[in-house]
């Protein structure tokens, strides 16, 4: 007697569930983590993961057993089942991949919203630019509200093929970027000529840098160590080599770099902030 | 009342084709000629468009742009997407094949407007010879295909202009193509034929023409606008003159996105022919792919800012592209489910028509499920500009529609030549363009998650190793090339000889001879009510032609 195929169909797709959950779970594509939003950004990623290797496996086998299964043999003349439709089934699969989606895309709203995405960006977050108007980025959660006193301020200014970090606290200007582990971070970041783009894959994090229309970005990095900047929007021809640094210092190590580059002559804070 | 002449007795009229090989390359107003001509100039470019890919992937061989300038390398890659999108797949996928089959399949005698059809055609050789002279004579555009100023402002100019004069005439050609095609759609069909009685195909060429005519006149504008900025010194773009770089961006991208969809879904429609015609079933579920193909059309107007969800804009503004984004997995996966129902409980014949939209079915599905990734605000703020969008696109455009036009050429070749094509280097083309093509662009996605940017000549050291598999992979797919360039040009003259309807199709074009004559038919076109009637019914299954699991599997 055949095993009835609702029970095989059963079984097939737990297995291709646990499978792709199992996938999702243990294969890493991505590199270390070195930010509090780059944990946030790996959880969005094993879902995607696990749905899309779900997805992906379950179509090609259809799609496999479906060609050989239904091959047509030497001997076979004729036709296949006539069968034109089947409203029930074919709103089945528009309702699951809908409610998939939606989902999907509430949860990476969630997402989004811890990462810092959501927190409104025309307020002010140093004083006196009221004119002005700063977008688009991602503030780390935390770094939106005022209530985080300890914000580290830096001006990220981009050209062909470099970018230049300036620290207003300390008047320290810099090819690399160096900031202390666990303290929030907002760049500020202009362009001089065309478009840039601040990337970190570490950071999970990207920003354009568009000439005319300054932008920020926030984070706190979390794990001290070197990781690449690259530029990420076309620039020009050396776009490949706009390369820099940053330098992921514990809290007492960056102090010490920063004192031993600030100038000597401290200043207020607000003064530096309005050049 | 007009009184038709029947068609033995028509006087002598003056000839408008001129016969012979020659109307294959003069200024015809037959629609197959003209889809023709639109098939093999569009594959000419793909073969340039081609070697320009191999450039690129011989420059990222090793991590130090030793291969060729590094500005260079920039007018390449431009031309190399501008090639491929605006001479290839935009032409093949509706003027190639919408010339051919359209009229066929609506049981006209030619496209609306015969006259304009061939200038469309025609504006694109000259367009696309400007637009590759233009490397050699100044120097190409070198701001990518995308051309965001103040990049394209900035950098030398000639080649920017010709690069945008060039984009315009194909974009016009693109533009006479639609209006042509929602025309003889609509107003041409034979009577007695209603619109859901139509092949599938009909349904995609009208929903992308619409899609051109509605999006394609902005893109027309904005790039002339942006030619201001850099002959005149406007400041429509130019931030330094008080002009904004992100309007350019939203402009840009309300054409270029729903330009995926141009491509795409003539692709979707040729598929849908194909797989009932050789699975011997009727295409499931009629009804939902035709609302599932016009929801693709509403909702691709409306995605375009998903392109720049690291540019500057509002929140609010990422979350609504954001789902309309991901919503467009909702119709593109009923028609998945569809064809897959339309093999299920066939009795499918692994030819290479078959095999190549298989492919494309796998690519697609690939190519969509890291789309609804990458339209994640989060998940595309890491990947944006890397080479996982590198990857994902080429799963589409290649994967998808350069697929299913392989997959349609071995369809149709008998019905264009009266010859058929070896099926055996046909499996076998298949195969290595499927192979080549995954191990070329599959490997790409991790390498934008680990973070190689797309669009450098120079990248980290550690990616050596995964990026010479991938140009591994794109050396395979460039010998892919030379069986099926053989099988065409050896088929079309020692071919085995094909008859008028291999296939045992039922749609319009299988009805008259291979290949078909001037004005399509001798005598009257016939009217196809059911184009996809294969199968049997399920009571009335031919127990001589099945076996006992046949039964057991369709439900009885």
């Amino acid at each position: 007697m055949q095993i009835p195929s609702a029970i095989l169909t059963l079984v097939l797709g737990m297995a291709l569930v646990l499978g792709g959950l199992w996938v999702g779970q243990t294969i890493n594509l991505l590199p270390i983590d070195a930010s509090v939003n780059a944990p946030i950004y790996d959880e969005l990623f094993k879902v995607l993961f696990t749905i899309g290797t779900i997805l992906f496996v379950g179509i090609t086998g259809l799609l496999i057993f479906s060609l050989i299964r239904f091959r047509r043999r030497s001997d076979q003349i004729g036709d296949g089942v006539a069968i034109e439709g089947n409203l029930p089934l074919e709103i089945f699969w528009t309702a699951v991949p809908a409610i998939v989606v939606l989902f999907v895309g509430l949860y990476s709203y969630d997402i989004y919203d811890r990462m810092g995405g959501m927190v409104p960006l025309a307020h002010d977050h140093m004083g006196g630019m009221q004119e002005e108007r700063i977008w688009g980025g991602i503030s780390s959660g935390s770094v939106g509200s005022e209530m985080v006193p300890d914000v580290l301020p830096i001006e990220v200014t981009a050209m062909q093929f470099a970018f230049l970090f300036h620290y207003p606290d300390g008047d320290i200007t810099a090819g690399e970027l160096h900031v202390p582990a666990d303290r929030p971070i907002t760049l500020r970041m202009e362009s001089k000529d065309v478009i840039h783009a601040f990337w970190v894959p570490e950071f999970r994090l990207k920003q354009d840098i568009i000439p005319g229309q300054p932008t920020q970005l926030s984070f706190t990095a979390t794990r001290p160590g070197r990781y690449p900047i690259v530029c990420a929007e076309l620039c020009g021809p050396y776009h490949g080599g706009m390369r820099s640094t940053v330098v992921v210092d514990e809290a007492d190590e960056w102090q010490t770099w920063f004192s031993s580059n600030a100038k000597p002559t401290p200043i207020t804070d607000t003064t530096v902030a309005n050049t | 009342m007009t009184v038709t002449l029947p068609p033995n007795s028509t006087a002598p009229a003056p000839k408008l084709q001129p016969t012979g090989w020659l109307r294959y390359f003069s200024f015809s107003v037959d629609h197959k000629v003209i889809g023709l001509q639109y098939l093999v100039c569009g594959f000419v470019f793909y073969l340039i468009g081609g070697a320009l890919a191999g450039a690129i992937r011989t420059e990222l061989a090793s991590p130090v742009a030793d291969f060729m300038a590094r500005d260079v390398y920039n007018q390449v890659l431009t031309l190399h997407g501008t090639v491929m999108i605006f001479l290839w797949i935009v032409p093949v996928v509706n003027g190639a094949f919408g010339n051919y089959l359209i009229p066929f399949y609506v049981g006209a005698r030619d496209m609306a407007f015969p006259r304009l059809n061939a200038v469309a055609f025609w504006l694109i050789p000259p367009a696309g010879l400007m637009l590759v002279a233009s490397y050699f004579i100044t120097g190409a555009a070198q701001s990518g295909w995308t051309a965001y100023p103040p990049l394209s402002i900035t950098t030398p100019a000639t080649g920017q202009i010709i690069w945008i004069v060039s984009v315009l005439l194909l974009g016009g050609s693109s533009i006479f193509g639609g209006i042509n095609f929602i025309a003889t759609i609509l107003k041409l069909r034979r009577p007695g034929l209603k619109l859901m009685q139509m092949p599938m195909y009909c349904w995609a060429m009208l929903g992308t023409s619409i899609l051109v005519v509605a999006s394609t006149p902005v893109l027309a504008g904005t790039l002339v606008l942006l030619s201001f900025d850099i002959v005149a010194h406007t400041g429509f773009f130019n931030p330094s003159l008080g002009g904004n770089v992100v309007v350019y961006q939203h402009l840009f991208w309300f054409y270029s996105h729903p330009a995926v969809y141009i491509m795409v879904l003539p692709a979707f429609g040729l598929v849908s022919e194909i797989l009932p015609i050789h699975a011997r079933k009727p295409l499931f579920g009629y009804v939902t792919m035709v609302y599932s193909i016009m929801a693709i059309v509403v909702l691709g107007l409306i995605v375009w800012a998903h392109h720049m969800f690291t540019s500057g804009t509002p929140p609010w503004m990422r979350l609504f592209f954001t789902i309309a984004t991901a919503f467009i997995a909702v119709p593109t996966g009923i028609k998945f489910f569809n064809w897959l129902a339309t093999l299920w409980g066939g009795k499918i014949s692994l030819n290479s028509a078959v095999l190549f939209s298989c492919g494309f079915i796998v690519n697609f599905v690939l190519g969509g499920i890291t789309g609804v990734a990458l339209a994640q605000v989060p998940f595309d703020i890491h990947v944006h500009d890397t080479y996982f969008v590198v990857a994902h696109f080429h799963y589409i455009v290649f994967g998808g529609s350069v697929f299913v036009i392989f997959a349609s050429i071995y369809h149709w070749y008998p019905k264009f030549t009266g010859r058929m094509l070896n099926e055996d280097l046909g499996r076998f083309h298949c195969a290595l363009t499927f192979i080549g093509f995954n191990f070329c662009f599959g490997p790409q996605h991790w390498l934008g998650l680990n973070g190689m940017p797309r669009r450098v000549a120079e990248y980290d050291p550690q990616f050596t190793l995964i990026n010479q598999i991938s140009s591994v992979g794109a050396l395979l797919m460039a010998i892919s090339t030379l069986p099926f360039l053989w099988n065409v040009i050896h088929s079309a003259f020692y071919g085995k000889v094909a008859g008028d309807n291999p296939w045992n199709a039922l749609t319009p074009e299988w009805l008259t001879s291979s290949p078909p004559p001037v004005e399509n038919w001798v005598g009257e076109a016939p009217l196809v009510k059911e184009p996809y009637a294969y199968g049997v019914p399920i009571d009335e299954i031919d127990l001589s032609a099945t076996s006992g699991r046949d039964l057991w599997s369709s439900g009885k």
